[in-house]
């Protein structure tokens, strides 16, 4: 608990700082419930929903973290995108309703033995960062949205025109891949 | 209340992607479908931008390319999320079944 006192000024509870402080506390709340509603649920509806909580609190965290451009991103892509998908593939496997309708014995250590190495990785990486003395630079650029357009096709061109071209050749492949798979199953 | 400032410094963000981090690999381990262990995945790489997030805030002379980072993982995990589910769509159709205790036709 000591090494968690950060040198930071600490507000009271009804200034601005402190209203930013409880609603940063309340997003963090959100992206912990979201990740325990994911990976906890017996229901993978629920769990995709729980996903998008995880992921709305993150964008907050991202909000926190100086950068609204890319806080709307990640409404963008992760919430209206990425769980929107997620969950037309739970309606379209219909059977995927609940995760744990038969349990075999082959599995029934995954539980335990996933909760342990989950813990232990927690447990490591919270050590590790509150025990390292993080050296600190001084900021030569802002980074506002202005500086990620300049870096995007200045520097790093070369990345973005490859980014761009995975995600061409990823539709072009889903698009293959599931036009195969109907054609296979009404043939036979 | 010292809670309340624990918004202005580094070591807050990195225990909330630990967690997530560790959310993830449980889900990754326990999980029986592979919708759910798609979800782990994506939990995962949020942990991931959390942290590049972080540090290019607090630490990095130029917070310019963790948050280009950042946005490169977003590419990366939406045309990842897209191939996860055809092949999922695809596996369904072969085998009825999206368990992964079922897929065992190449076991020996």
């Amino acid at each position: 608990m000591q090494a968690l006192t950060c040198n930071v000024a600490t507000p009271t509870l009804f200034s601005a700082e402190g209203l930013v402080g409880l609603i940063f506390l309340l997003t963090i709340l959100m992206v912990v419930g979201g990740a325990l509603i994911a990976v906890q649920s017996k229901w993978l509806v629920r769990s995709v929903a729980g996903l998008a909580l995880c992921f709305t609190g993150v964008a907050g965290l991202y909000y926190f973290l100086l950068s609204p451009f890319l806080a709307m991103m990640q409404m963008l892509i992760y919430v209206g995108a990425v769980s929107i998908l997620i969950a037309f593939a739970i309606m379209m496997v219909t059977q995927a309703g609940s995760d744990t309708r038969h349990r075999r014995k082959v599995s029934a250590l995954a539980g335990p033995i996933g909760i342990s190495v989950a813990m232990l990785f927690f447990a490591g990486f919270t050590m590790l960062a509150l025990a390292t003395p993080w050296q600190q630079f001084p900021q030569e650029q802002e980074g506002s949205t202005r500086d990620l357009g300049i870096a995007l096709l200045g520097p790093h061109v070369l990345i973005f025109e490859l980014i761009s071209i995975v995600l061409l050749m990823a539709i072009i492949g889903a698009l293959v891949h599931a036009q195969r798979g109907r054609t296979r199953g009404t043939g036979a | 209340m010292q809670l309340l400032g624990i918004y202005n410094c580094l070591s807050s963000y990195l225990v909330v992607a630990a967690f997530l981090f560790a959310c993830g690999v449980y889900g990754l381990m326990s999980r029986r479908t592979v919708i759910g262990m798609l979800i782990s995945a994506e939990l995962i790489l949020a942990a991931a931008s959390l942290n590049f997030m972080a540090f290019s805030r607090f630490l990095a002379p130029d917070p310019t390319l963790g948050r280009l980072f950042t946005l490169f993982i977003m590419a990366i995990a939406a045309a990842e999320a897209a191939i996860a589910v055809s092949i999922l769509i695809a596996v369904y159709r072969n085998y009825k079944s999206i368990e992964s205790d079922d897929l065992t036709d190449l076991q020996g």
